[in-house]
């Protein structure tokens, strides 16, 4: 798929995606010759239709984790099902704010490891030592975790 | 005159496209995950209530009670029981490595969706109040594909893939285990259930499925007081599908009604009563599928 600015003829590229986290996505792409930018929504079909797939509009922004598919797109998943140890290169090196914590216990259990994981390897890429509420916006927004 | 729109094959190459390349190292990963597997065995059925799920986990723990290392992935996803059938419980362990399977008996190592859901609960997917029946093919699609290729299964002699019913299925399977090396069909002797795994048989043979053997489930019901055996349905003979697809019968499984409760409570029949009839069939099912793969 494709974006061209027929006004510059210029393929537009991939700026950004948002999850929101009610099953749509909207996926922005720039034209860099004159500026202009322009969002693609799609509706929970179209969105579950890519997630089916395994691939991620504009590229991946975080390396695939495991059976991420299931757990970011089942409802109906047991809150013990899984059981998630912490990357090797997290203890120790980051740590979570008892606010951090508490938001992140918001999110459902059966995707929570891997949203703990995901946020933690932003991190560390990063040299963050502590995961606050805003570390978790701004990875939110980097990543296209809106969702999450 | 209507200006001329660049087209996309004017702008774009299609091998540096982003999406081509995470579709291609997602075979890479599945690949990678099942180089390490001596045999892949899918075992369907066409048609649902053959026992296919109870065929799967007792072949599935007869293999592994031969010193076999097995795998076992449940593709029923609307459907799952074989985690249950082999007594394996989660919760999964996740670690860099991947999703670790869960044990169940005999050493099976098993992924199922009965592992993932809550209890008693449906698989229902995010978004399905709008439309995801259009999107419910690609979704099962891409969760069994990351059953095979996000669990460290590590190296196994057989791997054993429990199908849900419907030649669609297959068609999915092989997609993304082109190189399958065994097919096993099951069915009851039923003329309705022959009738229906005669659509899966040429379903395989469209696909070019290496090898293909029929499974009788339910032939015949023993009284376990005088020992007399009977038909168990009126018109069984499976013969008339093994002569007109030109596939063997490599098992002929009597009904057994205590094969179905114990294996629904996680003790496969062929562990827990193998000088049964029926277990004897299964093992010897085994026997063949180690002998031929």
């Amino acid at each position: 798929m494709k974006f061209l600015c027929v006004d510059c003829d210029h393929v537009m590229a991939f700026a950004e995606r948002q999850l929101p986290g009610d099953g749509t996505m909207a996926a922005v792409f720039a034209c860099e010759a004159c500026g202009r930018e322009i969002a693609m929504l799609t509706n929970p079909m179209e969105t579950n239709l890519v997630s089916g797939l395994g691939v991620e509009v504009g590229g991946r922004t975080v390396p695939e984790q495991p059976l991420e598919l299931v757990r970011g797109t089942v409802e109906t998943g047991a809150p013990d099902a899984f059981a998630d140890e912490e990357p090797s290169l997290t203890p120790g090196t980051v740590a979570w704010s008892e606010e951090a914590t508490a938001r992140l216990s918001r999110v459902p259990s059966f995707v929570r490891g891997m949203v703990k994981r995901i946020y933690g390897e932003w991190a560390v890429e990063r040299g963050i030592a502590e995961i606050t509420p805003e570390v978790m916006d701004r990875a939110r927004t980097d990543l296209g975790l809106e969702g999450m | 005159m209507s200006r001329r729109i660049r087209t996309y094959r004017d702008v774009a190459d299609p091998a540096s496209e982003d999406i081509v390349a995470q579709v291609s190292e997602q075979r890479e990963r599945l690949e990678r995950r099942l180089a390490d597997v001596g045999a892949t065995i899918a075992v369907a059925s066409g048609k649902g209530g053959v026992g296919k799920s109870a065929v799967v986990a007792n072949l599935a723990a007869a293999l592994a009670d031969r010193g076999l290392s097995v795998g076992a992935v449940d593709g029923d996803l609307n459907g799952p029981a074989l985690a249950r059938m082999l007594g394996a419980s989660g919760p999964l362990r996740v670690d860099e490595e991947g999703a670790h399977p869960a044990d169940g008996v005999a050493g099976v190592r098993a992924i199922s969706m009965d592992l993932l859901l809550e209890a008693d609960a449906p698989l229902e997917w995010r978004g399905s109040e709008e439309g995801v029946g259009v999107a419910r093919e690609a979704l099962e699609t891409g969760a069994l594909r990351e059953f095979l290729a996000d669990v460290v299964w590590g190296p196994l002699d057989a791997l054993v893939l429990d199908l849900p019913p419907g030649t669609d299925a297959l068609a999915r399977t092989l997609g993304l285990i082109p190189d399958l090396d065994l097919l096993l069909l099951v069915t009851t002797p039923s003329s309705a259930a022959r009738g229906v795994v005669a659509r899966s048989v040429a379903a395989a043979r469209r696909a070019e499925v290496g090898m293909v053997a029929l499974v009788a489930n339910m032939t015949e019901y023993r009284c376990p007081s005088c020992g007399a055996s009977e038909p168990l349905y009126p018109d069984a003979a499976v013969e008339p599908l093994a002569e007109s697809s030109g596939l063997d019968v490599w098992a002929e499984i009597p009904f057994e009604p205590a094969l179905a409760s114990a294996t629904d409570a996680g003790r496969p029949w062929v562990l827990e009563a193998p000088s049964a009839p029926a277990a004897r069939a299964l093992a010897a099912l085994a026997e063949r599928v180690v002998e031929t793969t």
